[in-house]
Parts: C-alpha cells; structure tokens; sequence
C-alpha cells in the first residue's frame, strides 16, 4: 500500500515526465492561458528559434490586461495598448492558439474565462504568465505563474523543471458571519502569517466551511494565496466543481465526463496524509476586512484603529509601518472607517465574478454612491456581464451612480485608461495594495466586494455589517 | 535563446533596507505595454527613482554617486514578490544588476533570475543585516556561482544554494528549451502517450456531445 498522499502530490506525481539529477523534476504543462502582456517576448523566442507549439489547441488567448473597459470594440485609442493587443492577435493567428476575440462572447480577464469555458480542468497543470494563476487552483488543478522563459518552454515541450513545494494545510473552522465573504478570510489569513508566510509552499484549503462555498469564493481564495507567496492555492474537486464545470464548452461530455469524474474524485488528500506546516482560521473571529498599508499582510478587520508605529517594538516592522503610513498617507490611530476614498473599483480576477457583482448590488441597490466618489463596476468576463445584464445588476449599479464597465483588468493594474491620480484613494476588490499599484502614488485599500460597495455609498471605508 | 554564461560578479553592493519590494516597485506596470525586452535599465525601480517631475529622488540608493552601478543587490525579505512579470528582472539586468541578496524571494522572480543570468543569493535573516551594513560601508561583494560562494571583504565567505540543473545551464549559459529537447524529448512522447490513454478528455481538441 502506498503512503497517503495530498492532492499536491497527487497531482505532482501524475505529472512527472521525468527527474532532473538535481533533485527537481521535469513536469508535464497540460494548459497555458496567454494574454497580451506577457506573452510577447515568449512569441519572439519561439519566431527567432524557429519552433513551432508542441500542441496548440492547449493554449488559450486572450487581451485582458491593456484593453480599455469604457467601451468595446473600435480602436484602442492607446497606441501601446493598440499594438499590444495587435501582436496578440497576430502572434496567436501565426502560431495557430485557439483565441477569445475581444470583442466575442468569451473574451474576459484569464483567469475567469479559464473556468468560465472549462479549459480549467481538475486534475491537470495550468500554467500563464501571470501570478493570479493561483485562482485555477480552486478546480483541484495544479496552476501556477511563470514568467516570459518559461512561457516559451511550455510553448515549444509542453513541459517545466519544478522544485516540489511543501505542503501547507489551512484549515477553515467555525462558522461565519453571512457577510464574510472569501476575501475577508483570504485578507485575514495573509495578515496572520505574512506576505511570505506561505512562500516555498502549496497550500490546500479545506474544513467545512470550504464544502459549502461556490466555486467563485474558492477562486477568489486561491486566487490570493499568491499574496501569502505562495504560487499554488488548492481546493479538491467535488460535487460543486462538477456542477460547476458540467456543460461548459471544453469540459468533457457523455462517457468522458463520466470517466473524468470518476478521476477527479480520487484527487482529495488521503485521510492521515501529512503536511509540513497547518493553519487553523476560526471564521467566528473574522470580521470584515481592509487593508492599511502597502503589502497585502498590512490588513485589520474595519473596527480597527490605523496602527501606531511608536507602539511597534520590532524596529523592522516599526520602520515598514512609518513607510506604510507615509504613502497612504494616514494618520496613526486613526479609526479605518473614518477613510475617506476618492473611487471605487469592483471587479478583477479576484473578484470579478457574477457572484461577487450579486454581493456588491446588494448592498448598493436603492442607495446612491457618496457626493465626490467615482465608482466603477467591471465584469471579470464578458459572460459575466451579460449575466449581470440578464439579472438587472447592471440597472441596480447605474442607478446607484457606479459606471458599468466591459471587461477586463481595468484599474487592478494601471496599465490600461483605468488608473487613480497621485494621492487618489481607492477602495478596491483587487489583489494588491502596492505602491503604485493602480497608478503612481495611489493609495488602495483592499476589501471585499459588500465592503467595497459600502464604502461607496458612504464615501469613506465602512462596516458592510451596518448595511445589512 | 542561448544566455551569456555566468561565473562570477564582483562589485559593490546597494542596500535597500526594506522588506516586500515586489516587482511592481521594481517595474511599474505602466512600462509593461513595452513589448521588447531589450533597454529595459531606464524603467528600474522608475517610480522610487524619479518624482513626479522625473527629477532623481535624492537618498535612494541607486541614485547616490557610490551605488549607481552596483551589480549586487542587498534587500529585506520577500524581495520581488508579487507579479509574474519577467520585466522585472529584465530591466535589473539592463542596469547592471548580477545578483541579488535576501532573506526571503517571490518565488516566479527568483525562477526568473535564473532564467537571465541574475545570481538569486538565499541567505538567513541574521546574515542579510550584517551584510546590508558592509554593503552601506561600501565592502567589495563577489557572487561565485563556480564556487556557490558569496564573499565580502573581511568577512567569512557564505555559502548559497542554487538548483543545481539552472546553477549549470547559467554557467554554461545553455537555453533551457534545447537542453529539455535534447535529454527528455523522448520522455515528453511516452508521458503523452500514457496521459492520452488513461485521461482522453484531455487530448480532444473540440468537445463533442
């Protein structure tokens, strides 16, 4: 009998090509997501090499990140952005990837159009150029982000060198409040071990409060596992993957669904398999959650006080806060929910999905956003936002006072028309708080989608709590 | 694309007392609608570099007389953290960056250093303070992939790990691709072949009903 395993080892062991003498292994790449702003230079090296794609129909294109969300279709009025998204189509034409046009049904930020049309299977590697690939993760897959080189191997051997990772279990336990959502216990779980607290590591999810969330909180929980620094979340499929995946256009149909299912549910950990680090998160404790500070770990629940650094020993950590509160410019001891914020951005590969919209719209339906904000709304996906359409969100936000936006990564990353001035202050549904993140010298506040909506109908950070 | 092999840098090194610089401090995502990959140096750490006017901030680093050249790099941990983006390490190299040293690395950074011929140097916590105060004293560091050696004058040399097939591939200055081709390609074949078999679904290219 063989040892229990985790899912990790699962799906590391079904894909091993071969072992390196170092101790590495060389493994099998069965999906590559590319977008527009990693890939170039990947393309390049495979032209001026001469090398064709190993298997083509493995990858998926698609532009997300450079295109403007204003509007859709027509040109790009950015000339970078313009190019950018022209050497995508020309590179994924050349070289024969199947490609979510931009202005098509399926188009979407990567890592929501992965699942959203079952090229995200479990059981299988995905790789992208992209550290969000976590998210794939929730689908009991073994997705990760690479960089441009690596990009180019997968496209020419459909394969990686990997160091295998060390096993983290984070355990979810007790019940939560209703208006807990994924990403407060995703904020709650970086602010409790650190921007490189998971770094080296896999990190599966599990407990019961994990059996009973939607695909799209076991996303946005994978998805920020990059931001604990780790470059795989897990979850093990189940029922709900299925019923999620069942019928998507590139999930398998008939006698292949059946044999794939009776595969993908050997995939959970074995009972007794051991892990090498476990976190315990009790859900009755988490209280909303908004970043402070400039990292991710810079997080505390909304009825905090902005933290003092004459109160921090640690010289360290006295000198990250000084730096912290200098560019987000708070005040220490300041109460969080006295924030007042310029915009507002929903969406992104976090939180970008149907239900994440739903949570949003609850709160913002009959309300009218704060004199003086700018609220935005973006659909993680083209489908998304049809759906959205379908169920009249889009009315509940344009009532509101938010804009109603097409697709894309939009003001996540500032690499596109979406971007805050210097000074501006966000409070955002994103993945990341970094200095300059949204635009040079912005300050974002991360938080989830109901507390994001709170905040701009009130103008300032806010307990969604109150608005229930 | 072959890489230029790697031995050794020797040089000062610049020390940027901080923790969780993430690469889009190193290279702010606005410069990555740039598709080439080539004069990337300009846009390194851009918006620690310059203030809004494009002015040269004074007190950073890289912007003092001393350090503007430094191929060695001394951080806090968690250094390039974040983003996947490749750019980062491209635009180190184009300003004259050969190694980095620090406690903890974004771990797709660190895969990318060794993919470009910058030295990703893993060191305990204790030993990134004493090495940040000799750097600031302006010390000689030399990085010896050779050797898996960093040596700073008048201190014991420290021993660092590197995996060993990219530690070869960066001395040889070997592409990785060719070198997958020519060992395992035969490999790749037979693993198809036995997934093809046991998950079909996987090599269908349209799904039918």
């Amino acid at each position: 009998m063989t040892a229990p395993r985790t899912l990790y080892e699962k799906l590391w062991d079904s894909h091993v090509v071969a072992e390196l003498p170092g101790g590495d292994s060389l493994l099998y790449i069965d999906r590559h997501i590319v977008h527009e702003v990693s890939s170039p230079q990947a393309f390049v090296a495979m032209r001026e090499s001469g090398r064709k794609l190993r298997r083509p129909e493995t990858h998926l294109g698609v532009a997300d990140h450079a295109v403007p969300t204003r509007t859709r279709g027509g040109e790009i009025p950015d000339p970078q952005a313009r190019a950018q998204v022209a050497e995508l189509e020309g590179n994924v034409a050349e070289f024969g990837v199947p490609y979510a046009d931009l202005t098509g049904p399926e188009q979407g930020i990567v890592h929501v159009i992965g699942p959203e049309t079952g090229f995200t299977l479990p059981g299988t590697t995905i790789v992208c150029g992209d550290s969000h690939t976590t998210t794939h993760g929730a689908f009991g897959a073994l997705a990760f982000g690479i960089g441009a080189s690596e990009q180019g191997t997968v496209m020419a051997v459909q394969a990686l060198p990997q160091s295998k990772a060390r096993r983290m279990k984070v355990e979810l336990v007790g019940r939560r409040h209703p208006l807990i959502d994924a990403k407060d216990i995703a904020l709650a779980l970086i602010a409790k071990i650190g921007a490189h607290g998971a770094v080296g590591h896999a990190v599966e999810y599990v407990g019961n409060a994990i059996a009973g969330m939607a695909m799209s909180e076991r996303m946005t929980l994978c998805n920020m596992t990059i931001e604990a620094g780790s470059r795989m979340g897990l979850v093990a499929p189940d029922e709900v993957t299925f019923a999620y995946l069942k019928g998507r256009r590139l999930a398998p149909r008939g006698a292949q669904w059946e044999a794939a299912t009776a595969y993908w549910r050997t995939l959970a950990s074995d009972p007794g398999a051991a892990y090498d680090e476990v976190v315990i998160i009790d859900l009755a404790g988490i209280e909303p959650q908004v970043s402070w500070g400039t990292s991710p770990d810079q997080t505390l629940p909304i009825g905090a006080l902005v933290p003092s650094p004459a109160l921090i020993a640690d010289p360290s950590e006295r000198r990250e806060t000084e730096k912290a509160l200098a560019y987000m410019g708070l005040q220490a001891g300041q109460p969080l929910s006295s924030v007042a914020i310029d915009h507002v951005f929903i969406g992104s590969c976090t939180n970008g999905r149907i239900e994440d919209l739903r949570a949003a719209a609850r709160v913002a339906e009959g309300r009218k956003v704060a004199a003086g904000v700018r609220a935005i709304v973006v659909p993680g996906s083209a489908a998304t936002r049809a759906l959205a359409e379908a169920e009249g969100l889009d009315r509940v936000f344009r009532d509101a006072g938010f804009e109603w936006r097409f697709a894309g990564c939009s003001m996540c990353v500032a690499m596109n028309e979406d971007r805050l001035a210097p000074g501006e202050r966000c409070a955002s549904t994103s993945n990341r708080n970094f200095e300059g993140r949204q635009g040079p010298g912005g300050r974002t506040h991360i938080m989830s989608p109901a507390m994001a909506a709170a905040a701009a109908v009130s103008g300032h950070l806010a307990d969604v709590r109150d608005f229930a | 694309m072959p890489n230029q092999p790697f031995v050794t840098v020797t040089g000062s090194a610049a020390a940027m007392r901080e923790e969780n610089i993430d690469t889009d401090i190193i290279f702010p995502a606005r410069f990555l609608l740039i598709t080439a990959r080539a004069d990337l140096g300009e846009y390194a750490f851009h918006d620690r570099r310059f203030d809004a006017d494009g002015n040269e901030v004074q007190g950073f680093v890289l912007n003092s007389e001393q350090f503007r050249e430094a191929p060695v790099l001394v951080a806090g941990a968690n250094f390039g953290s974040g983003s996947s983006r490749e750019q980062a390490v491209w635009a180190l190299l184009g300003r004259g960056t050969r190694a980095v040293v620090s406690s903890s690395f974004g771990e797709i950074f660190y895969s990318n250093c060794l993919r470009n011929g910058i030295v990703p140097i893993l060191l305990p916590k204790e030993d990134i303070a004493v090495l940040m105060d000799a750097a600031e004293s302006g010390a000689v560091f030399t990085a010896d992939l050779e050797a898996l050696e960093l040596r700073v004058e008048g201190q014991p040399p420290r021993r660092f790990e590197i995996p060993p097939e990219r530690r070869m591939a960066m001395l040889k200055g070997w592409d990785e691709t060719d070198q997958i081709v020519n060992q395992f390609g035969a490999d790749i074949d037979a693993f198809e072949q036995r997934q093809r078999k046991a998950q079909p679904w996987l090599y269908q290219k349209e799904q039918d009903t």
